[in-house]
């Protein structure tokens, strides 16, 4: 009889690698997915538009394509992969690091359109009204600007987390399949696929990831509608 | 306080050239809406940059084009009290009050918080957030989250223009002791003449992005050409007088204006108390002879200084009482059946109930300008 409730070490680590990734993606990527919604939504400036092709660039090509396009850029004989390793002695390729890599670039696109969505909805004259009572530009941003977007950022983070834990094409091709090393929960699942009798180790990571994703989704809606009640909007 | 602005600006197909100075307490930008107002306090906030000109306060430029000076809102200490309130949502009442706080040193802190809501009343609101306030009370409210960031100057745009009348009458009065005793300057936008008259001691009238006239509020506002169709009705003049005796049988209050006695509803307030009373000129009715037999309380003695340009069917008729300025509004039909011409003594008659609440106020204590400190 088949043990639904027992994983392989294997399995384990995957399930906790992919948590582990997709974290880090989300996290790593919120700072430069918050500048990139703000240039798109205000900035005014040249090359604007060629900005906003190419932080969609990772909706619309292939993942593979963009796990190939890591491979060239941040693998060991990469312009930036050579600068990185020999500098500061990082290392990207067939690392867990390279699968956040991959994971933060293609739910890019996703966080920075919802953050700049909820961001072009701030009513700028509250900005303003904070800076007729003496506080400097930055201090408005973090103070009005960032728990009114609050929302959207959060919104930005469950998609972005939820297309870090589903990412498969970029991932294997930028850093492999390596079990304990690289290999995700899509990885894993993919491999089990492969595998004569595996069916059955497959369906029950598939669960899992239905379980994990779920909760991700309910959690976000949970905090999105505490912080709207918060800053006084209804939802 | 003086203010001082000379600016020229281009937006769009509107162009805005507005020159004046001033040094009243509360200054009051009139006009109609479009006629540039919201625009020009805007730039005195530092919320947008004049093409042209300077702005400065107490002779230190905020801007000057030609000096490339430019100083940024949040370092002008320029209050600003918004016509929507602009309350931040996610903020209680008392975190909106405080906003401000942390960007003043102690030395440039005037007044404190308990002061603040003393003044404004909002002691029951302070854990609520904004958006279960009433309009009244979020413009107190926005009101006290201006004070609280100690501005040397106070911007308000058209802030009753969103209440409706027992709001406004709600507000005025705060806005008042805001004058009175705090001291600090106030420049008041507005379209409303009975809010001007109320609360002005100078007026700046504008029309079409420039300015007509500066002056007390009792010569600008009983000019007709002045305070022009955007409030036909409301045109007329500002009278200072003095309480003079009560008479509490009756529900009345008999003023000392120039020209005569004037009866009102009952006043509280104590005698010798100095007020404004605010005659619309289409309350005002002529005589040629003393009336008897008329039920009108008031009848002032009063020559013809001047008959207006007719339109339509109407007359201003510009009258000096004991030198004060009045405006009647006849009908042309009247003017001629009286046989009505400059330097003829007439007798202005004014029916008591056209003072209504709206229409009488403190006249603002000229020359006990307190020094600014918290008020109570």
């Amino acid at each position: 009889m088949f043990d639904w409730f027992t994983l392989s070490a294997e399995e384990q680590a995957a399930v906790l690698l992919s948590l582990k990734v997709a974290l880090w993606a989300t996290c790593a990527s919120l700072p430069f997915g918050v500048a990139a919604a703000y240039a798109l939504a205000r900035g005014q400036f040249w090359g604007r538009a060629l900005l906003d092709g190419v932080v969609h660039l990772p909706l619309i090509l292939p993942p593979v394509v963009t796990g190939y396009v890591l491979l060239l850029v941040f693998g060991r004989n990469g312009m930036v992969g050579a600068f990185l390793a020999e500098q500061f002695g990082i290392v990207l390729a067939f690392r867990w690091t390279g699968a956040a890599l991959a994971c933060a670039i293609m739910g890019f696109p996703l966080m920075v359109r919802a953050i700049r969505l909820s961001l072009e909805a701030v009513d700028r004259r509250l900005e303003e009204a904070a800076g007729t009572l003496g506080a400097p530009p930055l201090w408005v941003f973090a103070t009005v600007t960032l728990p009114l977007i609050a929302p959207g950022i959060v919104a930005g983070m469950i998609l972005s987390f939820a297309r870090a834990m589903g990412e498969f094409g970029a991932t294997i091709t930028f850093v492999a399949n390596i079990p304990g090393e690289t290999q995700t929960l899509s990885s894993a699942i993919y491999t089990f696929t492969q595998v004569p009798g595996g069916d059955a180790q497959a369906l029950r990571l598939t669960l899992i990831a239905v379980v994990l994703s779920l909760g991700a989704l309910l959690l976000s809606n949970t905090l999105s509608r505490r912080i709207a009640r918060g800053i006084g909007q209804s939802t | 306080m003086s203010l001082s602005v000379d600016i020229r600006h281009r937006q769009g197909d509107f162009r805005l050239e507005a020159k004046f100075e001033s040094a009243g307490r509360l200054t009051a930008l009139f006009g109609r809406s479009g006629a540039g107002k919201s625009s020009l306090v805007s730039m005195i906030a530092g919320l947008t940059r004049p093409d042209h000109g300077c702005i400065t306060i107490d002779g230190e430029p905020l801007v000057d084009t030609e000096k490339r000076v430019y100083v940024p809102a949040h370092r002008r200490r320029v209050g600003y009290v918004f016509q929507e309130g602009r309350l931040f949502p996610h903020l209680t009442v008392r975190r909106n009050l405080l906003y401000g706080r942390w960007f003043r040193s102690a030395a440039e802190r005037y007044t404190g918080l308990d002061d603040v809501v003393d003044l404004l009343g909002i002691a029951p609101l302070l854990d609520r957030s904004p958006a279960r306030l009433s309009g009244g009370e979020k413009q107190r409210v926005a009101i006290g989250r201006a004070l609280l960031a100690s501005p040397r100057l106070l911007l308000m745009d058209e802030p009753l223009a969103a209440l409706d009348e027992a709001r406004k009458a709600e507000i005025l009065p705060y806005i008042e002791r805001l004058r009175d005793k705090i001291g600090l300057p106030i420049v008041y936008v507005s379209h409303s003449v009975a809010e001007v008259a109320r609360l002005a001691t100078t007026v700046v009238t504008m029309a079409n992005g420039t300015v007509t006239a500066v002056g007390r509020p009792s010569d600008v506002l009983s000019r007709p050409d002045l305070v022009p169709g955007a409030d036909e009705a409301e045109a007329g003049a500002v009278l200072k007088a003095v309480i003079q005796s009560h008479d509490d049988i009756f529900g009345l209050t008999t003023l000392t204006a120039a020209g005569g006695m004037l009866t009102v509803p009952r006043l509280h307030r104590p005698l010798g108390t100095p007020v404004r009373v605010r005659v619309r000129a289409r309350d005002v009715m002529l005589a040629t002879e003393p009336p008897h037999g008329l039920s009108a309380l008031n009848v002032l003695t009063a020559t013809i200084r001047e008959i207006g340009e007719p339109h339509g069917p109407v007359v201003d008729v510009r009258l000096d009482a004991g030198g004060a300025q009045l405006t009647a509004r006849l009908t042309r039909r009247s003017v001629s059946m009286l046989a009505l011409a400059p330097d003829l003594p007439v007798y202005a008659v004014i029916k008591s109930i056209a003072f209504d609440e709206a229409n009488l106020s403190l006249a603002p204590q000229y020359g006990t300008d307190v020094a600014v400190e918290g008020g109570n």
